[in-house]
C-alpha cells in the first residue's frame, strides 16, 4: 500500500474538480459561499471564468445549474449536504431529478463529523432525501482515491448524481496505484463468511478494522465498501448474504432512511437474513471534536464490533 | 409591424385562447385564467418574437422560453401546437392518463418545451442558467422567462432575480404577468407583492410597464429588452385574467377551474365569433 494520508474528502473534491476542469472545457462549477469549505475554491483559482458564486441562496443555484445543464454544459454544484440536499430538495427534486438533467451535486460536510458546528450542519438525512428521488445517484466515498475517481466517474455518468463528501480526514483504504471506480458497483476489501460488513464514507476504515479486530476473535467478516447508495449493487449485497448469513450495515447517516435501509429493503424480498444497521440512532448531532463525536455516536470500529457480537455468531 | 403582422398575431392569440378552452374542457381541469392572460404574450412570443423551428425544436442556438408560471401549460401547449410543433388536436388530450401533455410542462415529452417547470418560482432560476450558459458558451441567443404576479411571492424568484443582476444577464428578459388575481383572491389580500416595478428596479433591472394585450407596446417593449445593455430587463405587463372569455374575466375563481359543457360552448362561441372578425379585416 502505497502513502497513507488522512485527507478529507471535500479537499478531494476540489482536487478532482481541478483536474476534470483541465480535461474538459465544459465543466462549470457553482458554489453558494461556501467555496473556502467546499474546497471549490481549488477550482476557481484554476478556473476563475468557469466558477460562479451563487451567494447565499441553494435553492437558487441548484436550479441554475438546471439550466445551464440544460445548454450542454456539466455544472457542479456545491454546498454542504444540509443544504444542498435539504433546504435545496425540491429544487433537486423539480428541476433537475424530474428533468433528469445532468447536474452534479458535490455536497460537502455530511454527517456527524462535521464536529464543532453542531447539529444544525450535521446532515445525517441527505441520502434518505436523494435516495427518494427517481434517477438519482446517490455516492459517498470512503476516502481519498475513491473520492476523486467518484468525481470523474460522475462527470463521464449521463445524469443527475449526488455524491457526499466529508470535512473530516480519515485513514485511507485505497491503494492509488491499483484502483478503478464504477457507479453501482461495491467493492469487498476483505474476504469473510460469517458476517458481512457492509459500509460506506468514513465508515469503511472503521469496518475494515473491525475486520480485523473480529479476526482475533475468530470472526470472519467480509468487508465491503458500498460507496454507491442508489443504485445499490444488488449482485453484492446477494452475495455476502448468501456467502455469510449474516449482515452489518455501518454509514455515517441516520438509520432510517440510508445504506442500512437500501440493503434491508433488497435482502428482505429477495433473501432474507438478519441484518443490524450501525448508524446515527434517529437523533440530531451535537457540537464537539470531529473524532469524538463519531465515537460518542457509536460510529467507530468498536461499535461495529459490538453489534456483530449481538448476532451471537461464536454460539 | 404591420397591420397584417399584427393581425395575425391575433389570430394566433385567438387560436391560442380556442386551444386553452378546448384542452381545460376534455381534461375538465387545468388552470385557464392565467393562461388567458398570458395568451397575447404567447401569441407574440411564438409567432413574432423567439427565434425557434418548430421543424427543428432542439436546435442548440434557438431563443429558450422558460414557463416559469408553469401551471398555465394549456396557453403554452396551444402556442406550441399553433406554431407546428405538435398537433393542435393533441390540445385535447391535456392532462390525459398516456398523454405527453401533462398538467405542468415537461421537457422530455413535449416538443419546444425548453424546462420543465411547476413549482413556482424555479422556472426563473432555470432561465438564469440558461442565459448564463449562452454566454460563457458565446452564443448570441436570448432566454425569456415568464412568472405570476402571485408567483413572485416565492424567495427563490428574488434569488434569481439578485443573480441575474450580478452577473449582468443582458441576454435574458423577465416578463411578470400581472394579472392581479391568485389562488386565494386578489394579489394584494392574499400577499401583495407590490410596487413590482419598484422592486424590479432596485434589484437592478431596466423595467418596462406595458399592457398586456397591446401588440405594439409588447414590440417597443421587446426592442427595448434587446437593445439594454449590461443589466437584465423586465417586462411588467397589465393583464386581464380569463382575458377574452367574457364570464371568466377578472374572476378569481377561473383560476384553476375547467368549463364544463355549457361554459365551454359560450366560450367557444364568443372565441369564434372573435376569429371570424379578425379573419374577415
Amino acid at each position: 500500500m502505497a502513502d497513507v494520508k488522512k485527507i478529507a474528502t471535500r479537499d478531494s473534491y476540489g482536487n478532482a474538480l481541478k483536474e476534470l476542469g483541465a480535461a474538459h472545457d465544459d465543466v462549470i462549477v457553482f458554489d453558494a459561499d461556501l467555496s473556502n469549505a467546499t474546497k471549490t475554491n481549488t477550482f476557481q483559482k484554476a478556473y476563475p471564468d468557469r466558477h460562479f458564486n451563487c451567494g447565499i441562496a441553494e435553492g437558487n443555484m441548484m436550479a441554475v445549474a438546471a439550466g445551464v445543464a440544460s445548454m450542454g454544459l456539466v455544472p457542479f454544484a456545491s454546498s454542504f449536504a444540509m443544504f444542498a440536499a435539504g433546504r435545496a430538495f425540491e429544487q433537486v427534486r423539480n428541476s433537475i431529478g424530474y428533468p433528469h438533467l445532468n447536474v452534479k451535486i458535490g455536497a460537502t460536510h455530511g454527517g456527524i463529523s462535521v464536529g464543532e458546528d453542531g447539529a444544525s450542519h450535521q446532515c445525517c438525512e441527505d441520502f434518505a432525501l436523494m435516495r427518494s428521488i427517481p434517477g438519482m445517484v446517490v455516492m459517498s466515498p470512503a476516502d481519498d482515491v475513491e473520492a476523486r475517481a467518484m468525481v470523474k466517474a460522475a462527470y463521464e455518468h449521463e445524469g443527475p448524481v449526488y455524491m457526499r463528501f466529508s470535512r473530516f480526514g480519515m485513514d485511507a483504504v485505497h491503494d492509488p496505484d491499483n484502483y478503478t471506480f464504477e457507479i453501482g458497483k461495491g467493492e469487498v476489501l476483505r474476504e469473510g463468511t460469517d458476517v458481512a460488513i457492509i459500509a460506506n464514507g468514513l465508515l469503511v476504515p472503521e469496518a475494515v478494522k473491525a475486520g480485523q479486530m473480529l479476526a482475533e476473535q475468530g470472526v470472519s467478516a467480509m468487508v465491503i465498501d458500498m460507496a454507491t447508495v442508489k443504485p445499490l449493487d444488488e449482485e453484492l449485497v446477494l452475495r455476502a448474504a448468501k456467502m455469510c448469513g449474516k449482515i452489518v450495515t455501518a454509514e455515517e447517516h441516520n438509520i432510517i432512511g440510508g445504506l442500512g435501509e437500501a440493503v434491508c429493503a433488497l435482502l428482505s424480498e429477495k433473501h432474507p437474513v438478519p441484518v443490524k444497521r450501525v448508524g446515527v440512532n434517529d437523533e440530531f448531532g451535537h457540537s464537539g471534536p470531529a473524532a469524538a463525536l463519531l465515537k460518542r455516536f457509536g460510529l467507530s470500529a468498536e461499535h461495529i464490533v459490538e453489534v456483530v457480537s449481538q448476532l451471537k455468531i461464536t454460539e | 409591424m404591420t397591420a397584417n403582422e399584427k393581425r395575425a398575431i391575433q389570430i394566433a392569440a385567438c387560436r391560442i385562447r380556442m386551444g386553452i378552452i378546448e384542452g381545460t374542457h376534455a381534461a375538465k381541469a387545468g388552470h385557464p385564467g392565467g393562461s388567458l392572460s398570458a395568451a397575447d404574450l404567447f401569441a407574440y412570443l411564438y409567432f413574432k418574437e423567439l427565434n425557434i423551428d418548430p421543424a427543428d425544436p432542439k436546435n442548440p442556438d434557438r431563443d429558450r422560453f422558460v414557463l416559469s408560471k408553469g401551471h398555465t401549460a394549456p396557453g403554452l401547449y396551444a402556442a406550441l401546437a399553433n406554431r407546428g410543433f405538435f398537433p393542435v388536436e393533441d390540445l385535447k388530450t391535456l392532462r390525459q392518463i398516456g398523454s405527453y401533455l401533462q398538467g405542468h410542462p415537461n421537457m422530455n415529452t413535449v416538443p419546444g418545451v425548453d424546462m420543465s417547470t411547476g413549482s413556482l418560482g424555479q422556472g426563473i432560476s432555470a432561465a438564469c442558467g440558461m442565459a448564463l450558459a449562452a454566454r460563457h458558451m458565446g452564443k448570441s441567443c436570448r432566454v425569456y422567462t415568464l412568472l405570476g404576479d402571485g408567483e413572485i411571492e416565492e424567495g427563490e424568484v428574488w434569488e434569481a432575480l439578485m443573480f441575474a443582476h450580478h452577473y449582468k444577464l443582458d441576454n435574458l428578459c423577465v416578463i411578470i404577468d400581472n394579472n392581479g388575481l391568485q389562488i386565494d383572491g386578489p394579489v394584494t389580500e392574499v400577499m401583495s407583492s407590490y410596487p413590482i416595478p419598484d422592486k424590479l428596479r432596485a434589484f437592478g433591472f431596466e423595467v418596462a410597464e406595458i399592457d398586456g394585450h397591446d401588440f405594439d407596446q409588447m414590440e417597443a417593449a421587446f426592442a427595448r429588452a434587446k437593445e439594454t445593455k449590461g443589466v437584465p430587463f423586465a417586462i411588467v405587463m397589465k393583464t386581464t385574467k380569463g382575458k377574452g372569455i367574457s364570464y371568466m374575466e377578472n374572476q378569481v375563481g377561473w383560476h384553476g377551474k375547467a368549463p364544463n359543457d355549457g361554459e365551454y360552448e359560450q366560450a367557444m362561441g364568443e372565441l369564434r365569433a372573435q376569429l371570424a372578425g379578425l379573419e374577415a379585416e
